[in-house]
């Protein structure tokens, strides 16, 4: 800590302090909707403050609240001690607050300086160059972690990226932070590395940070204070390290919950489901493409597909999913060719859980009933082909399917896109586990999900498994691929860089194999 | 999965509790037409003001020349006729998500095609020279059409330029072809093919003073409804305009649907000018090319690519065309005028898009956010 003191006295005088914020009854209603009421929460001055809860617990809408993108209702904001208006994002600005989101915003095409001079809010109609350019490495001096300045945005990796976000908002003069899921997108190293600086920046007394995560071993070893939300009301609140990981889940879920490591139920057989076989894909440009000499998932086994963000991960999901040509090589199910049409798809019982469930898996202008009838509308009970859809049949199954999977929805003929993200994962999972399911292609699975909707979803998972399902586990969280799979594939630079049992298998070893040293 | 009910995750109870959101969805979609329509008639009284001229007086002619009389009615029903049909070739694929506007050619080239392929038939029957007539206009319609869609499909190229581009290329090929190869000779001051005759056009439906258009394309609208609401070829498409990734994930045919629906479409716009041809002008002419796949597309959009939509708005269309002559000769208005209502209607309709959500009343309430 003391050192960390230090280097804010050799960060200069005129760097900005941070700022405390709190908010005190926050209410806001959307419609009939009580999405918060009653919610406070106090930021201390030079603080990192989990802001913490479930999906739709209310903590975007509480911190929109804060940065004047929503008007509370009820409710008064204190910041710095005194009594803030909020009304307008320009409000909050003023004040010093900012945000940075989970989507990038910078623009990919201009380098990181014209990034930073282009956000400012005075920028001159001509601009001079050299002196900004002179003013922005002085700015970068004071900074505890540096980005480059000349690069251009576009080609920054994901955790470089996220470091210039939060770079900009510094160079805006904010003094408090809001970071929504800031490691959603980051290798576990990336993040871990980017929460230290976080950590480093608060404590050092420029700015307070508000951190919005799920993540609760990001929380135990970075936050220092926690508000949890849920269900739109304040749930509770203290420092870390007075709550352990159990406090924090029963405050979010509201209910004890144990973490149960789902049970196994039957090994491998020898009824090989998927096999790969000299697969070939096109460079994609200038990246190296796929090459995979053999992949097999046989019944009854879930293997996992480890390997750093971008070693072709990805397109190993598109070709599985039809939406990349293969160049060379064979694709079979059951022993038959394989084109991920939807005959064949129908015909040998694959389904695919995708990331991001409702862009890559729902029609969000579509109603639940009809995004729950995506693998079946156009076949009758028997497996026949039907040119008339029967309304009537699917509705009864998708009453049948959010009873089984726990959906909550207002009816199932409102569009999916108004549900939130756990349920709307509830409804992939529903549609894509229903019936015979022979083999199944899962891709991170639990990115942006809550805790009850992860331990849900992987529940699911080993369910469909221990039922006979072959599964293909592809997932940057290594955490994920150790807990469920039987047999682990490392990826590295398109290749199968090893391939090891679950059981017993060390981390750091996978780490090696997935950074191509081994 | 036999074992998903019995699962120890916890489940919360479903509750069923927004009855009436389907209503006022329905509720939500006549409210936003409605009131782009009334936005525009505000921003057009204030033109007529500043013209001097009286926004009462033409709406009393407006109503007068397109609604008033039985004999006024008809006609705005049978102008509506090729617009039902335009406007099919711009919703069916705006169904799957792609903004097809170049209807005009498939109707100017539709037409064309028509009369040509039945001028060998012209002595035989109608029996026979009408349904020829309609099979080649639509396969004109639909090819031309058709390519923009390929060209999306296959190559990715933007539907809304190629189907831009296309209409210029197929209106300057209709002029090429009506001036040149296939022109009568004795169409001296409006070039035009020969005619089909006179025994072969269309009638009027019995008890009216109506041609079959109109019903046709009634019946068009109706079929295209069922098509993309009631069966699983339809869905299919739905689900691609919705969401093309996801299409794409349950393993549709994403591309070969985005041309079906672009040949659909074009083989409506192309049995529009078939129609104007048996029934109006008897053979291929510049007359074709009215403009009546633009006012389609405005048609589309203000019935939000729903076929049943499409009908009220067609006749509503129609009825301005069908009262242009008339605001002219008592208002001494421009032509042009009703071009700028069109104009003006278009923009409010599409600036009426953002209202979609943000009304809380119409949005559905309960749990599940």
């Amino acid at each position: 800590m003391s050192d960390i003191l230090e280097t804010s006295h050799a960060i200069g005088v005129d760097s900005p302090h941070a700022i405390g914020v709190e908010a005190i009854d926050i209410g806001k209603r959307f419609g009939a909707f009580h999405a918060l009421s009653g919610v406070s929460m106090k930021v201390r001055p030079g603080t990192v403050h989990g802001l913490l809860g479930e999906n739709g617990a209310g903590k975007s809408t509480l911190v929109k609240c804060l940065l004047g993108y929503y008007r509370a209702d009820e409710g008064s904001f204190l910041v710095d001690n005194h009594e803030a208006t909020i009304e307008r994002p320009a409000d909050a600005d003023a004040l010093g607050l900012g945000m940075v989101y989970q989507h990038f915003t910078l623009v990919p095409s201009m380098t990181v300086a014209e990034n930073l001079v282009m956000s400012r809010r005075d920028v001159p109609a001509a601009i001079d160059w050299r002196s900004e350019l002179n003013h922005l490495a002085d700015f970068m001096r004071s900074m505890p972690f540096k980005v480059p300045l000349h690069a251009e945005a576009g080609s920054l990796a994901a955790g470089e990226r996220q470091k210039t976000e939060i770079v900009k908002q510094l160079y805006l003069k904010r003094r408090f932070l809001v970071l929504d899921e800031p490691t959603s997108v980051l290798t576990p190293a990336e993040a871990d590395e980017m929460l230290g600086l976080v950590q480093e920046l608060a404590h050092s007394g420029q700015v307070s940070i508000v951190i919005i995560t799920h993540k609760l071993k990001e929380v135990a070893k970075f936050v220092d204070e926690v508000t949890v939300l849920r269900r739109g009301r304040f749930a509770g609140a203290g420092a870390v390290r007075d709550l352990g990981p159990a406090d924090l889940t029963a405050m979010m879920i509201g209910e004890p919950h144990t973490p149960a490591k789902p049970e196994r139920v039957g090994n491998a057989t020898s009824d090989i489901r998927l096999s790969l076989n000299g697969l070939r894909t096109a460079e994609d440009n200038g990246r190296a493409g796929l090459s995979i000499d053999t992949l097999t998932v046989r019944a009854h086994e879930i293997v996992g597909i480890a390997g750093v963000s971008g070693n072709g991960q990805k397109d190993l999901v598109e070709v599985l999913g039809g939406q990349r040509p293969i160049a060379a090589g064979t694709m079979e199910v059951d022993g038959a060719s394989y084109d991920a049409s939807r005959a064949a798809s129908q015909a040998h019982g694959v389904r695919v859980l995708p990331e991001e469930p409702l862009r890559n898996g729902c029609v969000p202008t579509m109603t639940v009933a009809d995004n729950l009838a995506l693998r079946s509308f156009d076949r009758d009970g028997t497996g026949k082909p039907i040119s008339w859809l029967d309304r009537s049949g699917m509705a009864a199954r998708a009453t049948q399917m959010i009873a089984a999977f726990g959906v909550r929805a207002p009816s199932a003929q409102v569009p999916i896109g108004v549900l939130s993200g756990g349920n709307v994962q509830r409804c992939v999972l529903a549609r894509e586990l229903d019936g015979d399911v022979r083999l199944l292609i899962v891709a991170n699975p639990c990115f942006g999900l809550d805790v009850k909707a992860v331990a849900e979803t992987r529940a699911r998972i080993v369910a469909a498994r221990n039922a006979g399902t072959a599964v293909l586990l592809i997932s940057e969280d290594l955490d994920e691929i150790l807990e469920l799979s039987d047999r682990i594939v490392v990826m590295h630079g398109g290749h199968v860089a090893a391939e090891l049992p679950a059981e017993g298998a060390d981390p750091q070893e996978i780490g090696r194999h997935m950074l191509g040293h081994a | 999965m036999a074992d998903a009910a019995t699962m120890s995750t916890p489940i919360a109870v479903t509750a069923d509790t927004d009855r009436y959101w389907p209503l006022r969805r329905m509720a939500e979609a006549l409210a936003a037409p409605l009131l782009a329509l009334a936005a525009s008639a505000v921003l057009f009284s204030l033109l007529l003001l500043g013209l001097g001229q009286s926004p009462l007086e033409f709406l009393e002619l407006v109503w007068r020349g397109a609604f008033g009389s039985w004999f006024s009615l008809q006609n705005t029903l049978q102008r509506a006729a090729p617009l039902l049909l335009t406007a099919l070739c711009v919703a069916l694929p705006g169904q799957l998500g792609l903004v097809v506007i170049g209807g005009e050619a498939a109707v100017v080239l539709g037409g064309l095609a028509a009369t040509v392929v039945a001028l060998p038939f012209v002595n035989t029957s109608p029996a026979i020279v009408l349904p020829v007539m309609a099979l080649a206009g639509m396969a004109m319609g639909g090819l031309w059409i058709g390519i923009t869609g390929a060209l999306r499909a296959r190559l990715g190229v933007n539907e809304t330029i190629a189907s831009l581009v296309m209409a210029y290329i197929g209106l300057a090929l209709f002029n090429h072809l009506v001036e040149g190869v296939f022109r009568d000779p004795a169409s001296l001051n409006k070039p035009s093919t020969f005619g089909i005759g006179e025994d072969n056009m269309l009638g009027t439906v019995p008890g009216l003073d109506v041609h079959p258009g109109t019903p046709v394309g009634i019946l068009a609208c109706i079929l295209c409804w069922v098509l993309i609401y009631r069966t699983s070829l339809g869905f299919a498409g739905r689900v691609t305009g919705g969401n093309p990734r996801a299409a794409q994930l349950q393993g549709l045919p994403v591309g070969r649907l985005m041309i079906l629906a672009c040949v659909l479409g074009g083989a409506c716009a192309g049995l529009a000018g078939t129609i104007e041809v048996a029934a109006q002008h008897g053979r291929a002419n510049a007359s074709l090319a009215a403009g009546y796949g633009y006012t389609g597309i405005l048609i589309a959009f203000l019935a939000r690519f729903n076929p049943l939509a499409i009908m009220p708005m067609a006749v509503l269309l129609g009825g301005l065309g069908a009262a242009g002559g008339l605001l002219q000769r008592r208002m001494g208005l421009p032509d042009a005028t009703m071009q700028v209502l069109q104009g003006l209607i278009f923009v409010s309709i599409l600036a009426s898009e953002t209202f979609y959500g943000r009304i809380a009343w119409f949005q559905p309430r309960g749990a599940g956010k």
